[in-house]
């Protein structure tokens, strides 16, 4: 099984090229909204392709009030 | 009419399938515009069907098919009426899309909803009452309307107690989650998942494949294996105004409305 900076890599790799934001500029506190510019229906958008590329699924309630990168790697990586 | 361009959707005839598009921004939310646009497709449909082998439904927005009910219009109207004059509204208005849902799952066409990105509430149950669900791989399906204190009001719980087990209704219903391509073709709710911007393309060859078959046999078969639960749909819109008037849907729909954040769409 990854480890959660393994998993914490793989999201910011992909948030950076999907919303084209350059990867150094993210980091595992940022708040993901603030950071990439995105609201609910994008948040949506980047659970889809995170969901895809871990292979599992992860109920939208479970990231309720979650906005940071480090905490959705723990959610995720509870899932793997 | 073959053709028509409206505000919020447009339909044509496209290699002997007809093609309604809904294009009303931000998400193609449901409202008494769109309404009305469905009821003049719904009143052409017997003539088209004339003329057609299936019906495709897509949307040409990028964030999705439909976000559903146009909520911040139901919760303007509740604000302008009072009490009684409000429930009269949302219980006409429940009672003309249900029509116009109805006359979309009983055509004799073979219907094939394109779905992709947000497919929630009242755009769900527009998907559910077509034949064929293909689904763009990043779609995201969910009925969210226990968040504001009310159930599905479009036509979905009957809908999707027919296509689906009650146990995964219970969960989708009652957890209010949503839900991506791989869940959906697992529980039995999409039959082909197409890559991202596909699904429309894959529509189209699903309509031309339905269209070498003779049309009085597909339309048998149709009937014979979607019923439509009328009597459950009645009783849906009896439940759903019976919610309607509680002072917790005031205050969900409140928070929905004024919520200028980012997260609207989330639980």
């Amino acid at each position: 099984m990854p480890t959660t900076d393994h998993t914490l890599d793989q999201i910011l790799d992909l948030a950076a090229t999907h919303f084209r934001v350059p990867r150094e500029k993210l980091s595992a506190d940022d708040d993901f909204f603030k950071t990439l510019g995105i609201d609910s229906l994008q948040a949506l958008d980047l659970l889809t392709r995170l969901e895809h590329h871990f292979g599992i699924e992860l109920p939208d309630y479970e990231l309720q009030g979650v906005s940071d990168f480090r905490t959705l790697a723990n959610r995720i990586q509870a899932r793997l | 009419m073959n053709d028509f361009k409206g505000q919020t959707l447009s339909w044509q005839m496209v290699n002997g399938a007809i093609e309604l598009a809904l294009h009303r921004d931000p998400c193609n939310e449901i409202g008494s515009l769109t309404l009305e646009e469905l009821e003049r497709f719904a009143a052409a449909l017997p003539g088209l069907a004339n003329e057609a082998q299936a019906l495709i439904i897509h949307s040409t927005l990028k964030a999705g098919f439909s976000a559903g009910a146009d909520l911040r219009e139901l919760f303007q109207r509740g604000q302008e009426m009072e009490n009684g004059a409000a429930l009269r509204g949302v219980r006409e208005f429940l009672e003309r899309i249900h029509a116009v849902m109805n006359t979309l799952d009983a055509t004799p066409l073979t219907t094939i909803a394109a779905v992709h990105g947000v497919t929630f509430g009242g755009g769900f149950e527009l998907a559910l009452v077509c034949d064929i669900i293909i689904a763009d791989r990043m779609t995201r399906f969910c009925f969210p309307e226990l968040r504001l204190g009310l159930i599905p009001g479009f036509g979905g719980i009957p809908r999707l107690k027919r296509d689906l087990g009650n146990a995964v209704v219970r969960d989708l219903l009652l957890t209010g989650r949503s839900f991506n391509v791989v869940k959906a073709q697992q529980i039995g709710l999409v039959s082909q998942i197409a890559a991202e911007g596909e699904g429309l393309r894959l529509a189209r060859s699903t309509a031309s494949q339905v269209g070498k078959f003779d049309r009085q046999t597909a339309a048998a078969a149709k009937a014979f294996v979607k019923p439509i639960p009328y009597e459950e749909l009645k009783r849906e819109i009896d439940i759903f105004c019976g919610l309607y008037s509680r002072p917790a849907v005031e205050e969900g729909l409140r928070k929905f409305v004024e919520n200028e954040g980012v997260q609207p769409y989330l639980p």
